[in-house]
């Protein structure tokens, strides 16, 4: 049997803990060691997500729907994969402005619109008061169920309603100290709440490790595991339609996408998940991590939910236990006392950390955007002329965060039993998810005005209060009911529940539907037509390019203040201490003494500004700022002039590294042409060291022959003749060799002198087949050869072609066997050129070589048996004659099946206009 | 007894030369065309020196002379490199490859020829 006491005093040690570990994070932030300035921190705190209607509610829906309950966490699971992109340009605006809340974002974007600010404020608070007041609901329920133990008894108004009451009433007396302590402890609302943010991340360890061991007990300790509990699920025909992958018949792939959706917009869009994502970001690198940290957070605390929800049907058929209760009555139900104080503990935490983050965000948003721009304008109370207005801020914010805290209760006491928990919480993102359109469209479209956003927003919210609000009123009695059933005054086509005749949807996808095209059309069209202020202006471009543009943001105030005059007013609003040391650190900061020194530039007025704007809201700050000094408006024009500059500005420096971009590539091709020049050097020396080689061995003949000539004189006379001979070899070798380097020299420097004129090649071949026919006689080789009848004209030098087919033919005859040696040439038309080859049934060459042999000096087939004969320049020549002819010289062969040298010239173009063709 | 000379040359011009001169000299020659039949026929001619071409097909002088110096049963055969390029880095290649002598083209033939004797002589002193 619980003792009331034990839950009280388990619950009071709980949130005692959580002050203990606040007031330590708030220590460290102070001593400037910060225990939060790292990703898991980050990424905990984002589950702040998860709320008492994850931890109950889920089990609830899946014990209804299977795994309907998922969408919920899918979307955010898929929008993290944006975050970089999205969540990253939010905090960089944000930080670069102050910007204090969602409303304060919003506002920012479009001219600092104080209606604006207000309004999401507005929609924000009403929105997340029902929320709010579920969180409550769901812990004073779950203590009065763990009271009753080991009763299984849920509290029903008529019974407990008045215990509960109190329950929930302390528990808000907690929150509202907890909050007021932790939450207002800085005046500057755009710093960040370390002390609340280590909490809620340790808040967010307890409810996943409370909810685990739920699921572990129930799978394992009253099951015996997964396989078990599935199968006996299965054979249940009650329960097996929830294991269908679309979880049960009342879920539509319609609901699942659009809950998909909503639960994208609302990890934004909600204000504590903006809190905690944005405002109280350390470092944008956090995100990396963040966005797989997260999802294995929402992956984590989803595994059980299934289990412990047919675990609860099995266990528990035919009774009237409410499902969403079944984490806490399920551990009762088997007697495990310790488990069940945990879950209560688990449940308490998701609760308190929703209420207390969400409370934050809001009173941020009631003080800075709602109660102070009005204060401010009530001339009445002459706030503007008061020294000290920070004792008011705190005051605001504290009173908000009471009034929110306190209007959740009284909402539970009026309401608290007309919805089921799973809808309350869907019709509050329903209402966020109207901020996406305005917020999102602002961070990338420039072109969105301030009438746009105000009418989207107010049409999409009335659309939601239409279609989700007036229903629920309805169902609880509050309204009659006929307005459901027929639509007012009897219009069927206005039933808010099937809005001009919409009908097959459930609710939450019929209102998303309708809300969302109100919104995105009215913002759109209202954009379109109508214009931006100049300052409207700058503000969207600031937003949309917040990646690109460097330096301080903010607009250009043209007006007469003074130094003095800026640090009255932020005193006024910060505190004069804290007032005075902002700007003596300024002013250290730009080098001056003191802040005596300073100058009211725009520079000053803008950093006034922000410092205001993190106290009170951007729109509040800039008509504090206004009202100090004499601004002279800025113009339309003006400004485009300024924006006509700064895109001169980026078009010269696109200019510039364009400019770097060439120097780069002609830099990169220097570096090219220098190695190759290298290499051209290198190769020159080669040929060099090889020409001496090659001059070097006739040169040693001529030597040794002459000196054996000379000291033996008494030599007979055949001996003599052979070494007389050897030298003249030797010497023909020799002159040879020089000939053709100077040649080669010739024709490669371009110096070579060339004598064009129409060829019949026909002619030319026979004449070099002529002048070789002896060689080939000689060597018992037999030469065929295959003109056609028809001329074969060319331009081309009579000479040069000749020394080629002498060339060819004599290395034709070289490399033939002798006496079965042959040799054939053919000469052919192929389309505009004309082919000679030359085939012989030699040794052939290796594929390895066939590009070498037109190298100079290389020669191919340096095998022990044969060792060539001849310079090694002759094809290299040829290759070069052909070239500068304009055609092409190659050879194919196979190693022992001899080879083809084939080159191909252009036919004379005279003879190809006229069509000769054989 | 006669000393036996083994020729490594490719060209046919300079083989004449230098078959004439170690024949006129009293020497039995035997010529092979490449690194690799030179030192084939090193077992069956057994020469008592060798007249070692740099630029041959194939095993280059180099290659030849590194190989023969490691042959347990030659490694005592003096070598003249013939070389036809002189520079410091190719002699320095000549001696670290072994041989005992090197004669840059086109070399005289009376110094070749004292070379070749007096390397004989120290080996054989007789």
């Amino acid at each position: 049997m619980f003792k009331g006491w034990v839950i009280a005093v388990a619950s009071l040690a709980y949130i005692g803990l959580l002050f203990a570990i606040a007031y330590y994070a708030d220590r460290r932030a102070d001593q400037g060691r910060s225990i939060i300035a790292n990703p898991y921190f980050y990424s905990l705190s984002l589950a702040v997500y998860a709320t008492a209607w994850t931890f109950y509610g889920s089990v609830g829906r899946a014990a209804s729907d299977g795994v309907g309950f998922l969408p919920i966490y899918l979307g955010p699971t898929l929008m993290i994969v944006l975050w970089w992109f999205v969540v990253r340009k939010m905090i960089r605006i944000t930080k670069l402005n102050r910007i204090t809340s969602l409303a304060d974002f919003i506002s920012s974007r479009y001219g600092k619109s104080a209606l604006l600010g207000g309004l999401v404020t507005v929609i924000a608070v009403v929105g997340i008061l029902p929320y709010i007041s579920l969180q409550l609901k769901a812990i004073s329920t779950s203590f009065q169920i763990l009271l009753q133990y080991p009763e299984m008894v849920i509290p029903r108004k008529s019974s407990a309603v008045a215990a509960m009451q109190d329950t929930a009433f302390f528990i808000t007396l907690l929150l509202v100290f907890f909050t007021v302590i932790f939450g207002t402890r800085h005046l500057d609302a755009a710093e960040r709440h370390e002390g609340m943010v280590a909490a809620i991340a340790f808040e967010s360890l307890v409810k996943l490790v409370s909810f685990t061991v739920v699921g572990l007990f129930v799978t394992f300790g009253v099951f015996n595991g997964f396989g078990d509990l599935f199968s006996r699920a299965q054979a249940d025909a009650l329960i097996a339609p929830l294991l269908s992958p679309f979880g049960g018949p009342a879920v539509s792939y319609a609901n699942w996408a659009w809950l998909t959706v909503l639960s994208m917009l609302a990890i934004i869009f909600l204000p504590r998940q903006f809190q905690v994502a944005v405002i109280e970001n350390v470092d944008e690198k956090h995100l990396r991590k963040a966005v797989w940290l997260f999802p294995a957070y929402m992956l984590a605390i989803n595994i059980f939910v299934l289990p412990i929800a047919l675990g609860g049907l099995l266990s528990l058929p035919h009774t009237n236990i409410d499902a969403d209760t079944f984490v806490l009555i399920l551990p009762m139900a088997f007697k495990h006392e310790g488990v069940a104080l945990f879950a209560f503990v688990g449940g308490l935490s998701a609760a308190t950390g929703m209420v207390i983050f969400e409370t934050i965000a809001l009173s941020t948003m009631v003080c800075n955007d709602l109660v102070m721009p009005l204060l401010l304008r009530l001339k009445a109370l002459r706030l503007a002329e008061r020294s000290d207005l920070s004792w008011l801020l705190l005051m605001i914010r504290r009173a908000a965060i009471v009034i929110i805290l306190f209007l959740g209760y009284i909402y539970y006491l009026v309401a608290g039993e007309a919805y089921a928990l799973v809808s309350i919480g869907l019709v509050s993102f329903a209402a966020v998810a109207q901020f996406a359109p305005v917020a999102l469209g602002g961070m990338y479209w420039k072109g969105g005005t301030r009438e746009g956003a105000l009418t989207g927003l107010l049409a999409g919210f009335v659309v939601w209060g239409y279609t989700l609000v007036l229903p629920a009123l309805a169902k609880s009695g509050w309204l009659p009911n006929e307005l459901i059933e027929y639509g007012p005054f009897g219009m069927t086509l206005l039933k808010p529940v099937e809005l001009f005749g919409l009908s097959g949807l459930d609710q939450i996808t019929h209102a998303m539907i309708w809300s969302m095209i109100a919104n995105i059309g009215c913002y759109v069209g209202v954009s379109l037509f109508s214009r931006q202020s100049a300052f409207e202006h700058s503000q969207a471009t600031m937003f949309v390019e917040v990646f690109t543009q460097t330096g301080e943001p903010g607009h250009v105030w043209r007006g007469r203040v003074s130094a003095s005059a800026l640090q009255t007013l932020l005193g006024r609003f910060l505190g004069p201490a804290r007032a005075a040391e902002l700007f003596s650190t300024y002013a250290r900061d730009r080098g001056l003494a003191s802040a005596d020194e300073l100058n009211a530039d725009a520079m000053l007025v803008q950093f006034a500004e922000r410092q205001l704007a993190g106290a009170i809201g951007a729109a509040s700050a800039r008509t504090m700022v206004a009202t100090i000094m004499q601004e002279e408006p800025l113009g339309i024009d003006e400004v485009m002039n300024i924006i006509d500059e700064t895109s001169q500005v980026i078009a010269y420096s696109h200019r510039l590294e364009t400019q770097q971009q060439e120097l780069q590539q002609v830099t990169n091709s220097l570096q090219a042409a220098n190695r190759r020049l290298q290499e051209v050097d290198r190769m020159k020396d080669d040929f060099i060291s090889t020409v001496t080689h090659e001059l070097r061995t006739p040169l040693t003949s001529i030597r040794a022959c002459s000196e054996i000539l000379a000291d033996n004189p008494d030599l007979d006379l055949h001996e003599r003749q052979r070494f007389l001979v050897l030298i003249i070899k030797e010497s023909e070798r020799l002159t040879r060799l020089i000939n053709q380097v100077l040649d080669l020299a010739k024709l490669e420097s371009g110096l070579a002198e060339w004598h064009n004129e129409a060829l019949d090649l026909r002619e030319v071949v026979n004449e070099a087949i002529n002048a070789t026919t002896p060689l080939f006689n000689g060597r018992g080789i037999t030469l065929d050869m295959h003109l056609p009848d028809a001329a074969m004209t060319v331009q081309g030098d009579r000479d040069r072609i000749m020394q080629v087919l002498l060339n060819l033919l004599s290395n034709a005859a070289k490399f033939c066997a002798t006496a079965a040696g042959e040799v054939e040439v053919r000469l052919i038309l192929e389309g505009s050129n004309v082919r000679v080859s030359i085939s012989d049934n030699g040794i052939g060459i290796d594929s390895a070589d066939q590009e070498l042999i037109f190298e100079k000096f290389r020669q191919a087939g340096d095998t022990p048996k044969a060792k060539p004969q001849g310079t090694g320049l002759g094809l290299p020549i040829c290759r070069q004659i052909i070239g500068h002819l304009g055609g092409r010289l190659w050879v194919e062969s196979r190693l022992g099946y001899g080879s083809v040298f084939s080159f191909v010239l252009p036919v004379n173009p005279a003879d190809a206009e006229t069509g000769i063709s054989p | 007894m006669t000393k036996r000379i083994l020729i490594v040359e490719d060209e046919d011009s300079i083989v004449a030369s230098l078959e004439f001169l170690m024949q006129r000299k009293g020497f039995q020659t035997l010529v092979a065309r490449d690194g690799i039949s030179a030192l084939e026929c090193l077992a069956t001619f057994r020469p008592d020196l060798v007249v070692l071409d740099v630029m041959l097909p194939g095993k280059s002088g180099h290659e030849v002379c590194r190989s023969l110096r490691t042959a347990p049963l030659h490694r005592d055969i003096p070598v003249v490199m013939l070389t036809a390029k002189g520079g410091i880095e190719d002699a320095d290649e000549g001696m670290n490859s072994g041989a005992d002598e090197y004669v840059v083209k086109p070399f005289s033939t009376r110094d070749l020829l004292a070379r070749v004797t007096s390397l004989l002589a120290a080996r054989d002193p007789r």
